[in-house]
């Protein structure tokens, strides 16, 4: 009797669950996500209700809609959320639209758009699917969107998995060859890999301060009274399965052989979206979950930048395949934005300026990195190679090509007054204002590397300028398609823009810190 | 016309060229007179536009900077478009706004493999507005952006239109100066941060502050000493691998050799001057106390170099590596003029640049004249210019004892006082060990003469060989080489009898640079102490500025 009784106290204990109240939802916040799941649902009716006829105009609608997605993001930007941050569920620090997503947001929209662009004749004429492929891409791009706002544990989570599996599926998307099967494959095996030992140390962060959200894990972390050894774990393994995202040395091995077998748009996508979306995530775990374990974070992360740049560096100087080459170039550029992020945790100062440095990074490494992938796509539908060799002698029968990838290289490379000097300039700032000593190691790492980084994007250079170009192709001029054109001009332009008025990428990307620094002790 | 000068002169200066080189990419390049007449025009334009600006230029003030433009560029970072022209910035201006369109001039008659006007001479017009940008730059970050605008055009000049090994000098020549200017940005941002622009008492609206201006009158005394001679080393090997100093200058021979004969007068002239411009103009004014610091290593590297370039000269069989190397010494007169750290020194340092600017330019121009009609400049095999093609052969004379230092030729006012100045130099320094350098540098001078003489007596004396003697191809100078050489050959004579017309100019601006007033003392007068006191002030000046600045 007694016993059942205590049973029903126990049942009507357990039973008791909190009411849940739906939090007041910010809609205008929510908007541009919700507009993008409209086109990516609209990408798909059109597949199902017209068929193969629907496979014309899918690009098109995907691009334009896209697009459309810019109109809540500027609509917001005018409602003043850069200075006045809206959180779209109620008051609950989960999901953050502040001037910091949302400049990332317009960020993957437009990435995204130049990808659609890069895509439209590729798929096309590949014989692809295509509505499939323009709907994946779309919720691929969707998951970015939500990991820009992310501030709480599983909330990244969710995002990071649906901007993913999408792109696992777009690797494979040349299935008639073997290596895009490879591709797909080491890329799905090595994403899982990192996602469960990320949840790991996601647990463990969550064992450790009883919440997924990460203002309150940073101040619950910051206290002494938790235990290190613990804190330690989560932190570093979260780092390590975001490292594998963006593609950080020792975690990069999968980078090249998915980049060369992938399409080639899909390449670009993942060397520039994906691996911004994983710098997104780190930014957020960094700057707002484990900010008071700069101990942490900082040792870990200066490690993995001095490693990225170099061996992504010294690795790219071998390659004798392009896409192989801009993969380890994409590899060595990660480095000098996770040696931006390593030195954050000096004060709030350096974290402002780091941030802004990331961010300013991401932009202007899209354009120019995008712009080279558009050139490499562009050639080799005349070459139908992706040997370095089949760039020799460009500037003989494709000049105007030849000078706009010098430019795109010189860029990567980083000489003023092209836009990469100003993207690796704001990691020096960065660094420089840190002002400890291992800062400035760390900056006279990144100098050497972008000493050796000339080395093979001036021998790509010098290839298409110095060498004779096969005899083939001398007489008869490069057409490209309209849709390459315009991607090829946006980027080109964003990358010479950027150099010369720098001031056009700060003006965005000097937001601020996102959430709760000035809370931190 | 004086106010739209003021505003906009420099910039339009500096912006020409590039503008005529985004016409030329605009039209086909099978039009080549149109390219050529842009080229040139462009640049005639720009030289006009320079005439304009020295006529304008107010003498009496040569001190200051004037047609300054403030404007704002990249506001995260405080770095603002600030130009400006003093009696430094002058010359060196007016030099390569001169060298650019007879380089054109001597192209069209000499046109160097593969062809390609429209490519080489936009190239030509890209890499002058980064020579002129960085001349009139008056702030560090703009600087720094024109600085490295001319590595590319120059790559490319050497890599497409070079020699036999083209493609190794150019990356080697790239790779070097990327990896100094690398260093020397870190510097500039350690300036930036570690600076206090608010003591400085030329404008400076915050703490930190790219402006040069007011880097350049104490703002930078707050920086702690240890902190200061690691920003100078970073400089000093940014700037010191342009001169090129010895041991940077590894680069150089294999870039001069390889270059087409208007990337060597172009990179003779001017490129090797933006760094000893960077010592004059930043690293010194802005550093005083560390320059002191190192200047016994500046100085030691600088006599290497002479000692080094002669005797480099004198293992050389080919013409125009030894030219190179004839390069690699008399950069190290000039260093050796700044290492001093006196107004002397270092007006004969800008002397120098000027004057090896004119001379080496007509030696390379003479070398490439010589390599198209004898397809060759191996000295074993030349000889009998002077019998063969005796203007040439006189003009090349003339040029090589201008070059080692002839009174009354513009190469003597560059060396000789540079020699001069170290036995003197700024008290803070030991004198013992400058007047030790002077004698090495004075032997130097000896060795210049003798392997300038070599050479000439290699290539010119002599009857010509068997090889050549009724080669119909070696003809005297042509009217394009006229054209382009003979403003040279005056300037040289000019120069030579009337130093007085560029030390007039430089004067003022390099004393105003050694005075670095700022708040709480002139940092220049520590210069004037001896060695203990003098760090001394520098101490007590950092001091004063500290508590003033209430930190």
């Amino acid at each position: 009797m007694v016993l059942l009784t205590l049973l029903a106290s126990w049942a009507a204990q357990a039973v008791e669950v909190v009411p849940f109240d739906r939090p007041p939802i910010d809609w205008h916040a929510l908007a541009p996500e919700l507009t993008l799941l409209a086109v990516g649902a609209l990408v798909t009716l059109i597949d199902v209700v017209f068929l193969e006829r629907g496979r014309a105009i899918s690009p098109a609608v995907a691009g334009v809609g896209l697009l459309a997605v810019l109109v809540p993001i500027v609509t917001l930007a005018v409602d003043g959320v850069a200075s006045n941050p809206r959180a779209a569920f109620g008051t609950s620090e989960v999901y953050i639209v502040d001037g910091y997503s949302l400049v990332l947001k317009a960020l993957f929209i437009i990435i995204a758009y130049l990808v659609i662009l890069m895509s439209t004749n590729y798929i096309a004429e590949g014989d692809y699917w295509e509505s499939e492929y323009y709907g994946l891409l779309l919720s691929s791009v969707l998951g970015m969107l939500v990991m820009a706002s992310a501030r709480d544990l599983v909330t990244v989570f969710v995002a990071l998995e649906l901007l993913s599996i999408p792109a696992y599926l777009l690797a494979t998307w040349r299935k008639r060859d073997l290596r895009s099967n490879e591709a797909g494959l080491k890329y799905y095996l090595n994403g899982v890999f990192a996602s469960a030992l990320m949840l790991y140390g996601m647990s463990l962060l969550f064992g450790a301060s009883g919440t997924t959200i990460l203002v309150e894990i940073n101040a619950a972390i910051g206290s002494t009274a938790s235990s290190t050894a613990l804190i330690t774990l989560g932190i570093v393994l979260v780092i390590v399965g975001f490292g594998f995202k963006v593609s950080a040395v020792p975690f990069h091995l999968w980078a090249p052989d998915t980049y060369e077998g992938a399409p080639t748009p899909i390449t670009a996508f993942l060397a520039v979206a994906a691996k911004g979306a994983g710098f997104v995530a780190l930014m957020n775990m960094v700057f707002v979950g484990f900010w008071s374990r700069a101990d942490v974070y900082a040792p870990a992360l200066w490690v993995l930048a001095a490693l990225t740049m170099t061996v992504g560096n010294l690795t790219a100087l071998r390659q004798n395949n392009l896409i192989r080459l801009m993969a380890y170039s994409g590899v060595a550029q990660a480095g000098f934005m996770l040696a931006a992020l390593a030195v954050a945790g000096q004060s709030t100062d350096v974290a402002q300026r780091s941030a802004s440095a990331i961010v300013t990074y991401l932009i202007i490494y899209a354009a120019m990195n995008l712009g080279a992938f558009t050139i490499i796509l562009a050639v080799s539908r005349r070459t139908g190679s992706a040997d370095i060799a089949s760039f020799d002698g460009l500037f003989q029968w494709a000049p105007a090509m030849a000078v706009a990838m010098t430019l795109f290289l010189a860029s990567l490379a980083g000489i003023p007054p092209l836009g990469g000097w100003y993207a690796k300039f704001s990691v020096f700032t960065a660094l420089i204002e840190g002002d400890v000593w291992w800062a400035y190691v760390l900056a006279g790492l990144a100098a050497i590397n972008t000493v050796i980084a000339f080395g093979y994007y001036g021998k790509l250079a010098s290839r298409m300028w110095f060498e004779a170009a096969p005899t083939a192709f001398e007489t008869n001029r490069l057409k490209i398609p309209f849709a390459l054109q315009a991607a090829l001009g946006i980027t080109l332009i964003a990358t010479v823009a950027f150099g010369v008025y720098p001031e056009m990428v700060t003006h965005f990307s000097d937001v601020d810190v996102p959430a709760a620094l000035t809370a931190a002790p | 016309m004086e106010a739209f000068l003021d505003d906009w002169g420099l910039t339009l200066v500096t912006f020409t060229p590039l503008i005529g080189a985004l016409v030329m990419m605009a039209v086909p390049k099978e039009n080549e007179s149109f390219h050529k007449m842009v080229a040139l025009g462009t640049t005639l334009v720009a030289a006009f536009l320079g005439a304009l600006l020295l006529v304008n230029f107010d003498f009496d003030a040569a001190g200051e900077l004037q047609y300054v433009v403030d404007k704002s560029w990249i506001d995260v970072i405080n770095s603002r478009y600030i130009v400006g022209l003093d009696g430094i910035s002058l010359p060196l201006l007016l030099l390569s706004l001169g060298v650019v369109p007879l380089c054109m001039i001597y192209s069209f008659g000499h046109f160097p493999e593969p062809h390609n006007p429209k490519t080489f001479l936009s190239l030509i017009l890209v890499l002058e507005t980064g020579m002129l940008g960085s001349f009139i730059a008056q702030d560090l970050i703009l600087f720094f952006v024109f600085f490295e605008v001319v590595l590319l055009p120059m790559f490319f000049l050497i890599g497409v239109w070079g020699g036999d090994d083209r493609r190794y000098a150019s990356l080697k020549f790239f790779l070097y100066t990327l990896f100094g200017s690398a260093l020397m940005l870190i510097s500039f941002l350690a300036l930036f941060f570690l600076s206090d622009g608010t003591v400085a008492t030329e404008a400076a609206p915050t703490v930190n502050t790219f402006d040069m201006r007011a880097l350049s009158t104490g703002a930078t005394s707050v920086i702690a000493r240890g902190a200061q001679l690691w920003i100078f080393g970073g400089m000093f090997i940014g700037f010191g691998v342009k001169v090129p100093m010895f041991p940077f200058h590894t680069w150089l021979p294999d870039a001069h050799t390889q270059a087409p004969t208007v990337g060597s007068v172009i990179l003779a002239a001017v490129l090797l001057k933006l760094g000893t411009y960077g010592f004059v103009r930043i690293a010194i004014p802005f550093l005083p106390e560390a320059a002191a610091a190192w200047a016994p290593v500046i100085g030691l590297l600088a006599v290497i170099g002479i000692i080094y370039g002669a005797l480099g000269c004198l293992a050389q069989s080919d013409m125009k590596r030894l030219i190179a190397f004839s390069s690699v010494a008399h950069m190290g007169f000039v260093m050796l003029g700044i290492s001093t750290l006196t107004d002397f020194g270092i007006n004969a340092a800008v002397f120098g640049m000027v004057s090896h600017g004119l001379i080496t330019g007509m030696l390379f121009f003479v070398a490439g004249s010589m390599k198209d009609r004898y397809h060759t400049l191996d000295m074993t095999r030349l000889g009998g210019l002077l019998v063969q093609a005796p203007k040439m052969g006189w003009i090349l004379g003339f040029a090589s004892m201008a070059s080692l230092g002839l009174p009354g030729l513009a190469g003597f006012w560059g060396e000789f006082p540079a020699i001069l100045a170290a036995y003197n130099p700024a008290e803070i320094l030991s004198a013992n060990v400058w007047r030790a350098y002077m004698i090495v540098a004075a032997l130097g001078t000896v060795l210049a003469a003798g392997y300038l003489l070599w050479m000439l007596q290699k290539t010119a004396f002599g009857t010509p060989t068997e090889e050549f003697e009724h080669d119909p191809h070696i003809n005297d100078v042509n009217r394009f080489e006229w054209i382009s050489w003979s403003p040279l050959l005056i300037l040289i004579v000019v120069f030579g009898f009337y130093p007085n017309l560029i030390f007039d100019l430089t004067d003022p601006a390099v004393i105003k640079s050694l005075q670095v007033e700022g708040l709480g003392g002139a940092a220049g007068d520590c210069l004037s102490l001896a060695k203990a006191a003098g760090e001394q002030c520098f101490a007590d000046l950092r001091d004063a500025v500290g508590s003033a600045a209430g930190n």
